[in-house]
């Protein structure tokens, strides 16, 4: 909503209150201005000039040479190349000297050898938005009426000196959307009485309801229906005061007709509608629900279809308008009209909302009835354009109303205790001080056994509970008035869950291992959504995406990372070690799928390097194995995870495993598939990717201390052939088996699988020690236990020692 | 006898004197104070002597030895340090080559701003509550005063699975949630971050998933000027001690009254620059008093129990605080962006 300043100060006293301050305290009470904006700003010098003659340039077609009074001793000489310019015009001049907006300098100047002392400007010129500029003048310059001062400030003239003040409005401030609203606002800001137009003119003698008679068929969607109605109209321009405001508020002028039915839009909220009374034909308006598939040209010309549940304005025959939201182009005012039926009416705003909606189709005045006009406001508003059109138009206003009225216009008595309004503010007012506010609203309150009762006006539809009438004494006391408190209650100590906990130390293991967290989204497209996924579901799909690209919730984070690690690489960094945390989504049949959260990572490039020592370390296998190890070290779960050999789509066969939690798979580490890496643009590329439910849902172990062993250990080492495809792991755990009690580490130390092995064998090396808390060991003792686990190897694996 | 001791002593002095290295001086050592060396030798003569030169001699033997012995010390300690200095001067390097890089991961900027409310509301004794991304129409928009029709949720802005399940709009559903599960019974003191998502075409100020934090008080006597407060502090600690609050009437449909929160802007102090919009303030969060509706749907009785309510977006913040221009930066990964963030600023 656009306020002009200049507008505002018909309905209220804004003496010693300028416009940015008005902003600042209409803001601070209730409704954001969101910008306060002066349309003269930046320009000056411009006048009211007479164009005394005007000829053809002799040596330009598109020129005329204008002699123009403007107000001074000397008319001055300016070229124009306006196609509209012509003699006896009153115009805009900017003078030599004169400013324009854009810092556009007037100077003399010499045009095709005729000098020019200024320019006749065109409104746009004067920066004033082309679609805000009457069609008459959109292609040349602006023409006040005759009765314009010559020599007079133009920019005062067409009112650019004024002040805008634009209302950011939030859904439940539709009353703001009227000048009226606004000034019952400030009136109550500022404590000052409210000026109201004063309604009045003469009549004919000929009645409304003869003229044309209202029947409304669908009394629940429109209970209040008026028609004036106006004969012997004039439609011509509208008085300049009435445009300037009109553009200040963001409309374009059209005829007076039109213009007087937008002013009273603006000026009281009530949204009015005029036909041509000849063009309806048939003497009457009703008002009844659309037919299926009923079409309508509207105003814009656009031929629209209709449906039941659409209110529309019919001649009896054929709809003229779909209620509240727009008008037909047949019964539309045009030059020619001389008969105005003009509509005001009260349209129910679910109606309207979804009229407008199914339709596509928005207005000024949709926008108002949808959200609940003040139904007092149809007759004042009628009353209004009558006058109106009577003063601006010549007309004749027929006597009475035709109307149809079904609507019990009620206030709306709502009860509250002053200890309410402080407890919940946290203030401490006075029975008189919320009286006093409520008075400043114009909102009628009393008292009565210890209750304020307030009857809310019906131009406040948003006063509902008691609740709305805190929130009016707190706005109007002053949010900055109300002191600053902490909650006063017992407070149970704050903290993180234990699976939030995790999370945290999740995050900091990762980032202390190397890698950068990234955030991703969560929707996806249909290729990716189940790629890498451990266990693919059925996608969960948006009804309307609003692209491919992202319409389907993710089942792996590791696809989104792997963009990300493209994205870098495709922008020169070779490198990147990515980590995210983040829920994966996945369908179980119940009505919201299980969104898991899951851990991912991905890797690429170099690892560590240290140039001028020569030290390249790529990321391989090991290096994000490494990570999720320091993980599980972390969490304290390393002895309840495996890793296994493992297959997976789009990932290397032989560079996968799969990662088992107390011998359940709770997520994977291994290489994309170079098929998939070059399809992605990506070089050799590790990924891996953690279901964190399972170990989120378990306790950590206790951290209990054992006292550091006083008896030294023994450590003996073996180095055993095996065939290639024993794999390490397996070893591992058969060593752990057969060393009993005093085995307390194992280490794989040495891993050959050169020449000098004979095909199809490897060795590996391992170190194992012993010790017994209890005491020293004896060799004796150490030997037993390293035979047996010699023999158990032997057996199971057919591994040799290495000669 | 005494002549060949101080002769000896004299040669084995002189030796010590010229013994280049550790070795020279270990072979000195071996010749003269060697079982067989010649003081030794000498000393087997200690026999013919009489029984008064006996202690005499023996006495300068002694003192012969102990000479030799400390000079000994004295120039094995020379040495030494002589082949340390040298070790030393073969061992330097030149300390300004580049040190060993050390792979050095970092969190989100986002992550960063969530952990630093997180913790700050911690410490006033809140919880940290979470909730499912995919939720019920009836935890996103009914039980939060957002009846089926109700002009402000437009299937239009929302991402629907079915037509009762979306991708949440806000985290406020977490909120309803917990007040459920609290059963009418206060306090609850919590805080709510996670992502959200609505259907907006991606530019520089929108983005359709983004992260919300929201915070919620439930319990007898919570007051307006609680949550006036509660956003004091949390504005002066999260963006600065100097920061001016300011709160603003506005609309939430779960809020009664409903304020914004406005901080002062630090870039032109308050005067009005292109950050603030010539305003003086910046825009920071919503909040409000729980409106008595969503009181009620989750089971508290909304004439004993009164709450507070506010709600924030990260990267919002995350944009004042660090001047970012463009909120797909955020989910774009650019290592470029992220690694601006590997520092920790501490305040």
């Amino acid at each position: 909503m656009f306020v002009s300043y200049k507008w505002l100060e018909e309905y209220i006293d804004l003496t010693d209150v300028t416009p940015e301050e008005l902003a600042e305290k209409i803001t601070r009470s209730g409704i954001e201005v969101e910008g306060v904006e002066v349309p003269a700003e930046g320009i000056k010098n411009v006048v009211i000039g007479h164009v005394v003659s005007c000829e053809k340039h002799p040596e330009a077609d598109k020129l005329n040479i204008c002699q123009v009074d403007v107000g001074e001793e000397e008319n001055v000489q300016i070229i124009c190349g306006a196609p509209n310019v012509a003699e006896g015009q009153k115009v805009a001049v900017a003078k030599v000297g004169a400013v324009l907006p854009g810092n556009f300098k007037i100077k003399k100047a010499k045009l095709r050898g005729e000098a020019s002392h200024g320019m006749i400007c065109s409104l746009q010129e004067l920066g004033v938005e082309a679609k805000l500029v009457e069609k008459k003048y959109a292609e040349g310059i602006f023409n006040f009426p005759q009765n314009a001062e010559v020599g007079a400030d133009a920019l005062e003239a067409l009112m650019l000196d004024d002040a805008i003040l634009e209302l950011g409005l939030t859904p439940n401030r539709a009353d703001a959307m009227s000048m009226i609203g606004v000034a019952y606002e400030t009136g109550a800001i500022l404590d000052r009485p409210v000026k109201l137009p004063e309604l009045g003119y003469e009549t004919a003698a000929e009645r409304a309801e003869d003229a044309i008679k209202v029947t409304v068929e669908a009394v629940e969607e429109n209970p209040i229906y008026l028609a004036k109605v106006v004969k012997g109209v004039k439609v011509g321009e509208s008085p300049q005061w009435m445009k300037n405001r009109l553009v200040a508020a963001g409309i374009r002028p059209h005829n007076n007709v039109v213009d007087i039915t937008n002013y009273i839009l603006i000026e009281y909220g009530q949204p009015l509608h005029a036909f041509d009374l000849d063009q309806i034909g048939t003497g009457e308006i009703v008002v009844r629900l659309a037919k299926q598939n009923e079409k309508i040209k509207t105003l814009d010309e656009a031929e629209r279809t209709l449906n039941e549940n659409h209110l529309v304005i019919t001649n009896g025959e054929v709809p003229m308008a779909i209620a509240g939201v727009m008008g037909g182009y047949d019964s539309e005012v045009t030059d020619k009209t001389v008969n105005v039926v003009i509509e005001s009416a009260y349209f129910a705003p679910s109606t309207v909302r979804q009229t407008s909606k199914e339709l596509g189709l928005r207005s000024e005045a949709s926008s108002r009835f949808e959200k609940g006009v003040d139904p007092k406001r149809a007759s004042l508003a009628a009353e209004r354009a009558a006058q109106l059109l009577s003063l601006y138009a010549d007309g004749e206003v027929l006597s009475g109303t035709s109307a149809s009225e079904n609507m019990v216009i009620k206030e709306k008595e709502i009860s509250i205790s002053l200890e309410k309004i402080n407890r919940v503010t946290g203030t401490e007012l006075s029975e008189q001080d919320v009286l006093e506010i409520f008075r400043r609203l114009q909102i009628e309150a009393s008292v009565n056994s210890g209750l304020i009762t307030v009857s809310a006006p019906t131009r406040r539809g948003d006063l509902e509970i008691e609740e709305d009438l805190i929130e009016e004494v707190a706005r109007l006391y002053g949010y900055d008035n109300i002191p600053m408190t902490l909650p006063v209650h017992e407070t149970n100590p704050g903290g993180l869950s234990p699976r939030q906990q995790k999370r945290r130390l999740i995050r900091q293991t990762m980032e202390g291992a190397g890698l950068v967290q990234a955030v991703t989204y969560s929707l996806t497209n249909q290729q990716k959504v189940t790629e890498f996924a451990l266990a693919a579901k059925t996608p969960v799909e948006l009804m309307m995406p609003m692209s491919e690209e992202r319409s389907q919730l993710r089942q792996s984070i590791i696809p989104q990372l792997l963009e990300s690690v493209a994205y870098n690489s495709a922008r020169q960094k070779d490198s990147s070690a990515f980590y995210e945390t983040g829920s994966v989504f996945l369908a179980d049949g119940s009505e919201l799928p299980n969104e898991d959260e899951h851990l991912a990572g991905a890797l690429t490039g170099l690892w560590q390097q240290h140039p001028w020592q020569g030290e390249k370390k790529p990321v391989d296998f090991y290096v994000a194995k490494g990570m999720l190890d320091a993980l599980w070290e972390k969490l304290g779960i390393s002895d309840e995870i495996r890793y296994e050999a493992s297959n997976m789509d789009h990932m290397h066969p032989g560079r996968t495993a799969a990662v088992l939690y107390k011998e359940k798979q709770v997520g994977v580490v291994g290489q994309v598939h170079p098929v998939k890496a070059k399809e992605l643009d990506l070089k050799e590329t590790y990924v891996f990717e953690i279901k964190l439910e399972d170990i989120y849902g378990d306790e950590t172990a206790p951290l209990k201390y054992n006292a550091i062993p006083r008896y030294p250990s023994i450590s003996r080492d073996i180095a055993l052939v095996t065939d290639r495809s024993v794999d390490a792991g397996t070893l591992e755990s058969i060593i752990k088996d057969a060393g009993g009690k005093l085995l307390k580490n194992v280490q794989l130390f040495d891993l050959y699988q050169g020449d000098k092995m004979e095909e199809g064998k490897k060795s590996l090396a391992f170190s194992l020690t012993y010790m017994d808390p209890e005491r020293t060991l004896t060799d004796e003792e150490v030997v037993k236990a390293h035979d047996q686990v010699l023999e158990a190897v032997k057996e199971k694996t057919g591994a040799a020692l290495r000669s | 006898m005494e002549q060949r001791l101080q002769e000896l002593k004299q040669e084995a002095l002189e030796k010590i004197q010229h013994a280049a290295d550790l070795k020279e001086l270990n072979d000195v050592r071996v010749a003269y104070l060697g079982k067989k060396g010649p003081i030794t030798e000498v000393l087997k003569g200690m026999g013919k002597l009489s029984a008064e030169e006996r202690p005499k001699m023996g006495a300068l033997a002694n003192e012969v030895r102990d000479t030799i012995t400390n000079a000994i010390e004295e120039k094995q300690e020379g040495l030494e340090k002589e082949a340390v200095e040298k070790q030393l001067a073969e061992e330097s390097i030149d300390v300004t080559l580049p040190g060993r890089p050390v792979p050095a991961g970092h969190a989100h900027p986002l992550t960063t701003v969530i952990e630093e409310i997180e913790d700050l509301f911690i410490s006033m004794g809140y919880t940290v509550e979470e909730g499912p991304e995919v939720e019920k129409d009836y935890y996103n928009f009914e039980a939060l005063n957002l009846p089926k029709g109700h002009p402000a949720r437009d299937m239009q802005d929302s991402f629907y699975i079915t037509e009762d399940v979306l991708l949440r709009t806000h985290t406020s559903p977490v909120q309803a949630r917990t007040m459920e599960r609290h059963a009418g019974k206060g306090p609850v003191k919590i805080i709510c971050p996670g992502k959200v998502y609505r259907r907006d075409n991606d530019d520089a100020t929108h983005s359709h998933q983004f992260m919300q934090i929201e915070g919620l008080v439930v319990d007898e006597n919570i007051r307006m000027s609680d949550l006036k407060g509660t956003l004091n502090v949390f504005a002066k600690k999260m963006f600065g001690e100097d920061r001016e609050i300011r709160l603003r009437p506005s609309f939430f449909p779960f809020t009664e009254p409903s304020v914004e929160m406005d901080i002062s802007c630090k870039i032109c102090g308050g005067k009005g620059c292109s950050v603030c919009k010539g305003t003086g303030w910046i825009e920071i969060l919503g909040a409000g008093m729980v409106h008595p509706n969503v009181l009620k749907m989750a089971g508290f009785d909304p004439e004993k129990y009164t709450g507070f309510a506010f709600g924030m977006g990260p990267e919002r913040i995350a944009m004042l605080k660090y001047g970012i221009d463009d909120i797909r930066h955020f989910y774009t990964n650019d290592d470029r962006f992220l690694k601006q963030f590997a520092r920790k600023e501490i305040r």
